[in-house]
């Protein structure tokens, strides 16, 4: 009680609030955790216990174990999905994160027309991924047609095609934390290394960098979340095309990424699949859940270093 | 001394030339940047085949249409374009007000009260920040198809539950930051919760209002899997699930017809992007931080 004391101010709440308010129970806090349990809580739950069971609806459900997990793990779409999903979460962060410093370490410096090329570059993030979609297929296809191809018959230009559509998109909202970050290291530091002689990319690496590290930090877990999570644009940029048809008659879907492969098990052709779906779900959540709490751990030890 | 200024004179000038440099590889960038956008709106006047054969010319007298591609677009698909629009307003606008009023609220009564329970519920709260949609897609558009909240007027509920995670975890941690002498003085004042709230706290929290209420926006504007699953499909459409019927279920449909209604769809955000650019990029600043 004492430690919480110095932690925050509502520990020293006093009975004059605490109680009347407690009172109003129904209508402070009850809509929300209403809707809270209809939207969230009950789903998961329910999402977690049909993980186990097989089913086509919520009602029929059947236990069968972890049978559901078995046929996730060994099923070849799935698999393919998510080491695509990996490779292109890895390539876009470390692109997406390195122009994104870039063009926001230009922007600090004081060049005419900061404001306005940093209004430019965020535009693209209020577009949503559907349409984004489609504007770059048109694109792409614009551009490939002429070589007599199409964004939909090779894998790897569905793979750029998607690099180059969440570069446009996400360049902008990582540039926005990346100068509040650059905005946020002192002045004198800098001014400092200057009088001590130290050339400009000196001071960017042993000043600057350092002293933006909790920005690199968000933006690069930011990335990697985003890359994983990724579903709109992959649906409309290719929805998976081209296909790849496998010996024993599995169709692997080659630029599909994890949250489509999830969604074509749910809601694909076969509806005795959900089961599997559901299961491969909750392998998702874990997946990202652990780079979350990746990202809390390495954000806790920077404070503590502090 | 003379010729160190001078020296510091030369290479200010030279910094100004490198500065100069950069602005105009930047304007090239930037130029880069909009043609996108540039290239919809180009290709909204063009017929079906010119958007496949020749995306990057101006139209000519061959492939301009004038606005065919809108008045057609319209109607395509059997479904009127600008329903889906006037859909797309209610949800975004009734969720996030209903998002905005609720969890400030919760989150006030979760950051004064204090309990074990409100304790219980903020890490709830949290914990559902980290949740993919994909976990809970199935279970909730079951959940709310039988709350029958698969209309514009109640799918906000949805989103309120949803969505509830960010909004909460934002609002308490502003909430945490005020003082608690102003609350005393209102209650010893004699306002009972009801009025110390919209009296009080309400005006106060209006730079994180702000900062949720884009946010949320911006989510639920361009949102489609949600309301793809939960929503009547066959009354009930929002722009994303629109362009997405379109698309993905005509194959081959006019793409002239198409940019057209993409060109509808992004002109109200950039107006309201340039309208409220501050704080748009001010309250993404703060969610991501914060997220």
């Amino acid at each position: 009680m004492k430690k919480r004391l110095k932690n925050d101010g509502t520990a020293v709440n006093s009975a004059l609030l605490r109680k009347p308010i407690q009172r109003w129970f129904p209508l402070f806090l009850l809509p929300t955790l209403a809707a809270f349990v209809i939207g969230f809580i009950y789903p998961f739950i329910q999402g977690i216990w049909l993980s186990f069971c097989k089913f086509t609806t919520t009602s029929d459900a059947e236990f069968t174990g972890l049978s559901n997990y078995f046929k996730a793990f060994k099923d070849a779409t799935f698999v393919h999905a998510f080491w695509y999903t990996a490779l292109y979460a890895i390539v876009s962060l470390l692109i997406i994160n390195v122009l994104a410093f870039l063009i926001a370490y230009v922007l600090t410096q004081g060049i005419k027309g900061s404001n306005l090329f940093r209004t430019v570059f965020f535009m693209p993030n209020l577009i949503g991924g559907i349409v984004l979609g489609y504007i770059w297929s048109m694109i792409f296809d614009g551009i490939l047609s002429r070589y007599g191809t199409s964004i939909l018959l090779e894998t790897k230009y569905g793979f750029w095609g998607l690099i180059i559509l969440m570069c446009w998109q996400q360049i902008g909202y990582m540039m926005i934390i990346y100068i509040a970050g650059l905005q946020a290291v002192p002045e004198d530091l800098i001014e400092a290394a200057k009088i001590d002689g130290a050339t400009k990319w000196q001071t960017l690496i042993n000043v600057t960098i350092p002293n933006v590290m909790p920005s690199i930090t968000i933006c690069t877990f930011l990335t990697l979340t985003n890359g994983f999570k990724l579903f709109d644009q992959n649906l409309a940029l290719t929805g998976g095309q081209p296909f790849s048809f496998m010996a024993d008659g599995t169709i692997v879907k080659t630029t599909e990424m994890l949250a489509l492969n999830i969604y074509n098990t749910f809601y694909g052709q076969s509806s005795s699949a959900r089961g599997v779906a559901q299961a491969k779900a909750v392998l998702f959540f874990i997946l990202v859940a652990a780079i979350s709490l990746a990202q809390l751990r390495v954000t806790k030890e920077k404070e503590v270093q502090q | 001394m003379a010729s160190e200024t001078k020296k510091a004179g030369q290479t200010l000038s030279g910094e100004r030339k490198i500065k100069n440099t950069l602005t105009i590889i930047f304007a090239v960038i930037a130029v880069v940047y909009v043609l996108p956008i540039f290239l919809v709106l180009l290709n909204s006047f063009k017929t079906n085949t010119f958007v496949k054969t020749a995306t990057f010319s101006l139209p000519d007298e061959s492939s301009f249409v004038g606005w065919d591609n809108y008045i057609k677009g319209m109607t395509f698909g059997n479904y009127p374009f600008l329903k889906s629009v006037l859909f797309s307003l209610i949800i975004t606008l009734v969720s996030t007000a209903l998002i905005l009023l609720c969890t400030s609220m919760a989150a006030w009564y979760i950051a004064r009260v204090d309990s074990m329970f409100c304790r219980v519920c903020y890490y709830l709260f949290v914990f559902s920040m980290i949740v993919p949609f994909q976990m809970v897609m199935f279970t909730l558009s079951k959940t709310a198809d039988s709350l029958k909240l698969n209309t514009p007027w109640t799918i906000p509920i949805v989103y309120l539950g949803f969505g509830a995670g960010l909004a909460v975890f934002m609002f308490t941690g502003f909430v945490k930051s005020l003082p608690l002498e102003i609350e005393e003085a209102a209650a010893i004042d004699g306002c009972n919760p009801f009025q110390t709230y919209f009296k009080v706290i309400f005006p106060m929290l209006r730079p994180t209002m702000i900062s949720v209420g884009i946010l949320e926006i911006m989510w639920i504007w361009n949102d489609y899997l949600l309301p793809y699953l939960v929503l009547d499909r066959t009354e009930y459409m929002t722009i994303p699930i629109h362009i997405q019927y379109l698309q993905g279920s005509y194959g081959a449909v006019d793409l002239g017809a198409i940019m057209a209604l993409i060109t509808i769809s992004i002109i109200p955000i950039i107006v309201f992007y340039l309208t409220c650019q501050k704080y748009i990029i001010k309250g993404v600043a703060a969610g991501a931080v914060k997220g």
